[in-house]
């Protein structure tokens, strides 16, 4: 009789616990984490284009790389870069150092004296389902629809700034090989009757840095909605 | 008195002469006879033209990066490969112009050659047979693979940048399906070499796809 009373008494007091932890707020869930991968095209040897004012582009891609890291970091968004400084890094290890950041979004950074505004390319690969197994020069496949919406979202996002925008869809070796939501943004100078910036233009320049990690925040809200 | 072997020799030094007046005298009339004949074999009216037609090019535009549809007249040859190079070269032409859309100097000349193959599809693989030597009905209706030759000069000049190289090869491979429905696939070489990209971004190591659906779509080996 003593034993089952105390044996109630414990299957009590472990309901009342129970409850208890029921009605207080549940810990908040650890914030997944968000990466994004910044591919300062050429580099080294690779000199890309010559652009105006005897600039280079592996240069300018460079400089916009390391402006968007900080804008980036600042907002609370994990950077990996593809090169810090003036160095060969192939179209592969471009890939390769991409792939193992498992990134939510992957930038080709390119200038180019040619046309105006911004130009955003998603791979012209045609989408495939994920596999287990993916072929180097057409990993990209998997992510192509993920790929557009990432440029969807830019597209928004810098003509919200009063940016010039086109989109389109191209074939680059580093971007067809990367396993994340990649694309390919090319600045060239603002060619508009109303308004010219040349691509050395330190205003230009941080408008496009400041739109970009706008839109990078924008996607990383949209990744984060259930 | 002359001596007898002065006599002798006075002799054949004559005959050697007369010998080689003759020998002079021939090769002087093989000679001319030949000149005859070169002047006989020297073209003395103007080639044919070939008959004027429409001919559709997708011409690019960097502003917006678009590419529309315009109709020029043009002589056109009647082999296929001929006159994929004559559009081609039209449509390079135009680009050169100094108020173009989409500045690419080079001009006509760029487009050195335009091979014509059937298209290496995977049916196409498995039916084919090595040792048949007419081609099969397949190889003359079936769809192509369009191999154009670049000049080096071409590529080195190119503007650089992803946007402006998309938009030529696009251009070029959308140019080449309006005008030869049967051109599905586009390779690209430069002097008669692959090479890894335009003018360091837009990559000329896969096979373009022309189909209605697919102009931007790019297979890879």
């Amino acid at each position: 009789m003593r034993w089952t009373n105390c044996a109630s008494a414990v299957l009590i007091a472990c309901g009342l616990a129970a409850l208890s932890a029921a009605a207080q707020p549940a810990p908040p869930a650890p914030q997944s984490r968000f990466v994004v991968v910044l591919d300062a095209a050429h580099g080294g040897d690779d000199t890309g284009g010559h652009l105006a004012n005897n600039q280079l582009e592996k240069s300018f891609t460079l400089a916009l790389s390391v402006r968007l890291r900080s804008l980036l970091a600042a907002r609370g968004i994990q950077v990996v870069t593809t090169r810090e400084s003036d160095a060969t890094v192939d179209a592969i290890k471009r890939a390769e150092i991409a792939n193992h950041a498992q990134a939510q979004a992957c930038f080709s950074l390119h200038a180019s004296e040619s046309g105006s505004g911004i130009h955003l390319f998603a791979s012209s690969l045609a989408p495939a389902a994920p596999a287990r197994f993916a072929a180097w020069k057409t990993a990209q496949a998997a992510w192509v629809t993920r790929s557009l919406a990432l440029a969807g979202t830019l597209n928004s996002a810098l003509q919200q700034a009063g940016m010039i925008v086109t989109v389109g869809r191209t074939t680059l070796p580093a971007l067809d090989s990367m396993t994340c939501p990649a694309v390919a943004v090319e600045i060239a100078p603002e060619k508009t009757p109303d308004k010219k910036s040349e691509l050395d233009d330190p205003d230009y320049q941080a408008r496009v840095a400041t739109a970009l990690a706008a839109a990078l925040v924008e996607w990383r809200a949209e990744a984060r909605q259930p | 008195m002359i001596p007898r072997h002065y006599k002798l020799l006075f002799g054949i030094l004559l005959a050697a002469s007369v010998v080689m007046s003759v020998t002079l005298w021939h090769l002087h009339q093989r000679a001319h006879q030949r000149l005859i004949a070169g002047q006989d074999s020297a073209p003395t009216s103007a080639p044919e033209v070939a008959p004027a037609e429409q001919a559709t090019l997708l011409m690019a535009n960097d502003s917006d990066g678009s590419m529309l549809s315009q109709f020029h007249s043009l002589p056109l040859p009647a082999d296929p490969g001929a006159r994929a190079r004559a559009v081609l070269a039209k449509l390079l032409e135009l680009y050169s112009t100094p108020d173009s859309p989409h500045p690419v100097p080079g001009g006509g000349a760029s487009v050195l050659q335009v091979f014509l193959l059937p298209a290496p599809t995977p049916a196409a693989n498995a039916n084919s047979t090595p040792s048949s030597s007419q081609p099969s009905s397949e190889q003359q209706t079936g769809p192509q693979l369009a191999v154009v030759n670049l000049s080096g000069s071409f590529a080195a000049s190119h503007p650089s940048g992803i946007q402006t190289e998309t938009l030529t090869l696009l251009s070029i491979c959308g140019t080449l399906h309006a005008n030869l429905p049967r051109v599905t696939e586009v390779r690209f070489l430069v002097d008669g070499k692959t090479r890894s990209t335009l003018a360091g971004h837009a990559d000329l190591t896969i096979t373009y796809l022309t189909g209605d659906n697919v102009s931007s779509e790019a297979a890879h080996p």
